[in-house]
């Protein structure tokens, strides 16, 4: 996740110090990107909705074009029609990007376990966090989110995540 | 169906062989005769079916008993204004030279033809544009073919690019090669989804621009297929109830009820009277949560965000009355074949009661927004207006079919579950635009709170399951407490229940439109094939047709009021 000046700086006091303030601007403003295919994308809407408010956790700008997003929610089933339209988006956001499985179908293809369904969308793109169930309850992705902001809050500039991934469609 | 209709049909087709199953007439037809016959049922003025409700067809490959073809199609066909249901069936000899497509006659079937073209391989002749639909395009096989392994997983690496189709269609409206290269009107072609905040889900719409105008439009499905239907021959049939769930997310009980339902009729089974008045509290109730969903996303793709939180509000709050009874928010599966999974539980009238005033609160603030607001109404009225007729070839039905002047309802068309007996309206629109279906679904939505409000005083008590060794579990008392018990159980939840040979199709008023169920089964505890009628999937096959000549920012609420919900689209 470089920002440039690693090269000049190499790992030393002011990196690090660097790397403490930039994870905590990163954590507290993450931008999502709502895959959603399915029946958890309509949990996913009650968690922005009133009631669970999302945007108690800072991640409430919730964008539609991958440009502009840093958290991949991929909320739903991903069938291999899909497939390469998920990698194609997941490939348009820019570093530093995180992803999130929601629900049983992300995560392992769910209870389709068939012809047309992509068993786990980890297959396809690298995956940072996944939640269980059926659909989750809102609650869950919430927990989610805070997992995906401790994870960044031990992040270094210097390390690039995720670098030699191999998906099944790469 | 009545005597006189069948009577017609016996003089008009003399080489059908006419069965009677449930309250659908099925006519076997020789292959060469079976485009003539549809022509003649959908255009002879007093037989009239105007509908044509589904296709699909049949593989024979391990049916006991069966020798002759394998493949057979079947077309199902409604007379709306009769209530008359017809089946037609022919079986195929070969299904590479295939049958003539009935695509001349209802447009309806351009969608369904190209499905059991791709699930079975089975050719349409003189068919304008047959490809897959559900499959991508490097898919191998026919997936719903007894010969094709289900965990044959086929990657596809990239999308089609659709240009063939968009350039047909616009060849088909008269704009030529040269007019698309023209500097002046040169043509822009928009891609919006498969991911687009839009497409409420993953649905693909293609279109080709003249400025803002729509000059043609090709969509793509089948992005959210999830082989329902072959999981489905996998399993019991109590295990597809939770399957069921995941067709309209929105309102899965509906789904749930229209499932066992028809299952149930065709067992015979009477369920009891508190199970089937608690099912119309519930379908009710989902409907307007389905209804309450769709406006809001509507409202929010209009800009008007507000809207979104006092609807959707109303559905969270509903989440706790749902979760309380079935244990789960979205997800329900609250049937069995039989009756209920439990009985409502003690004071949910009082919780039922102040549900509705809520959701009569969030309703009315919403349309104190909409009602009177003039950008509400120049951007729906006479905006991707769709006329009875046409709407009707399509094989629209439900709101979005009412919204055009057709005021065909199941609920009171063909009633079940005591639907005569309560006192409630069908609203309709009058010239089929967004603005009569937003109106009708709001409408639609007080009609159902007028029904349970009924159904909340005429409820009897008693048990909600039928008493009947051979299909209900029997209680965990006596499971544990006498072997006969214990097998039995182990019998049901393994082997399940027992349904006897036959096909047949069963339909149900859903939130989107006419939700059926064509099975066929081999007297197993498993479907030999479970067909869903899926509402949206003949909306969306009729969405071109409503947006061309329209400007692109209507036909992103035109796919908003025509509610298209994936998992029942793609399956
Ligand atoms: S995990 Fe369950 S709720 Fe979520 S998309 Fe899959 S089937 Fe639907």
């Amino acid at each position: 996740m470089a920002l440039g000046l690693e090269a000049k700086l190499g790992d030393n006091v002011l990196t690090t110090k660097l790397d403490a303030v930039v994870n905590w601007g990163r954590q507290y403003s993450l931008w999502p990107f709502i895959f959603g295919t399915a029946c958890c994308a309509i949990e996913f809407m009650s968690a922005a909705a009133s009631q669970h408010d999302i945007s108690r956790w800072g991640a409430e700008v919730v964008r539609f074009s991958p440009r502009q997003a840093d958290l991949l929610l991929v909320c739903g089933t991903i069938s291999y029609k899909q497939a390469p339209i998920l990698k194609r988006i997941y490939e348009q956001m820019a570093e530093p990007k995180w992803v999130v499985a929601m629900g049983a179908c992300a995560s392992s293809g769910g209870i389709y376990d068939n012809y047309c369904t992509v068993q786990g969308i980890d297959k396809i793109i690298p995956v940072d966090a996944y939640i269980s169930g059926c659909p989750p309850r809102p609650e869950a992705v919430l927990d989610a989110l805070m997992k995906i902001q401790d994870q960044i809050k031990g992040e270094s500039l210097l390390v690039d995540r995720h670098k030699d991934f191999k998906g099944m469609l790469d | 169906m009545d005597a006189t209709a069948i009577e017609i049909m016996k003089t008009a087709f003399p080489y059908g062989q006419f069965t009677e199953v449930l309250d659908t007439v099925v006519i076997d037809v020789p292959e060469d005769k079976l485009h003539g016959t549809l022509a003649r049922l959908r255009n002879y003025p007093d037989l009239d079916f105007s509908l044509l409700l589904d296709v699909t067809a049949v593989d024979y490959l391990h049916y006991p008993g069966h020798t002759g073809d394998r493949f057979a199609v079947v077309y199902t066909l409604r007379n709306w204004k009769k209530n008359r249901l017809l089946q037609v069936k022919s079986r195929v000899a070969d299904p590479v030279k295939g049958v003539v497509s009935a695509t001349d006659l209802w447009p309806a079937a351009n969608w369904a033809e190209r499905e059991v073209f791709d699930q079975y391989g089975i050719n349409f002749k003189r068919h304008p544009d047959l490809r897959r639909i559900l499959n991508h395009w490097q898919f191998q096989g026919h997936p719903l073919r007894k010969d094709f392994d289900i965990e044959n997983r086929q990657i596809c690496l990239e999308s089609d690019s659709l240009e063939g189709p968009i350039k047909e269609r616009l060849a088909q409206n008269g704009v030529d090669e040269s007019t698309i290269k023209d500097i002046n009107t040169e043509v822009m072609f928009l891609n919006l989804g498969p991911s687009h905040p839009a497409t409420h889900g993953a649905i693909r719409i293609l279109t080709a621009l003249d400025g803002e105008t729509i000059l043609a439009n090709v969509n793509e499905i089948g992005y959210l297929h999830r082989g329902f239907e072959k999981t489905a021959e996998q399993r019991t049939y109590n295990q597809i109830v939770p399957l069921t769930d995941r067709l309209n997310y929105c309102s899965s009980m509906l789904n749930n009820i229209a499932y066992v339902k028809a299952v149930e009729s065709w067992m015979g089974i009477e369920i009891t009277e508190r199970a089937q008045f608690m099912r119309v509290v519930l379908s009710e109730f989902y409907r307007i949560q389905d209804h309450l969903v769709c406006l809001a996303a509507n409202l929010v793709d209009m800009g008007g965000l507000t809207n979104y939180w006092y609807l959707y509000n109303e559905k969270e709050a509903s989440y706790d009355f749902i979760s309380r009874l079935t244990g789960a928010r979205l997800t329900s599966s609250f049937t069995r074949i039989g009756g209920m999974y439990r009985d409502f539980y003690e004071g949910w009238e009082v919780d039922m009661e102040n549900q509705l005033k809520d959701i009569e609160k969030g309703i009315s603030d919403c349309l104190a927004l909409v009602l009177q607001n003039r950008i509400v109404h120049e951007r729906t009225q006479n905006c991707c207006a769709f006329p009875g007729e046409t709407a009707l070839a399509y094989g629209f039905t439900g709101p979005c079919l009412r919204a055009s002047g057709v005021p065909f309802d199941l609920r009171k068309d063909a009633p079940y579950y005591n639907y005569e007996a309560f006192d409630f309206n069908i609203p309709v629109g009058t010239n089929g635009d967004i603005y009569d279906r937003m109106m009708v679904r709001f409408e639609e939505m007080f009609e159902s709170m007028k029904i349970i409000r009924q159904a909340m005083k005429m409820i009897p008590g008693g048990p909600v399951f039928i008493d009947n060794k051979r299909i209900a579990l029997p209680s965990k008392n006596e499971v544990y407490g006498n072997i006969e018990a214990l097998a039995s159980h182990f019998k049901l939840i393994f082997d399940g229940i027992q349904v006897p040979k036959g096909e047949w199709y069963d339909s149900f008023e859903a939130a989107n439109g006419e939700l059926g169920f064509h099975f066929v089964s081999d007297g197993s505890g498993q479907p030999y094939k479970c067909k869903v009628r899926p509402p949206c999937f003949y909306k969306m096959g009729g969405f071109h047709e409503m947006v061309e000549g329209e400007m692109v920012a209507d036909a992103i609420l035109n796919l908003g009021s025509i509610n298209i919900i994936g998992g029942e689209l793609d399956r």
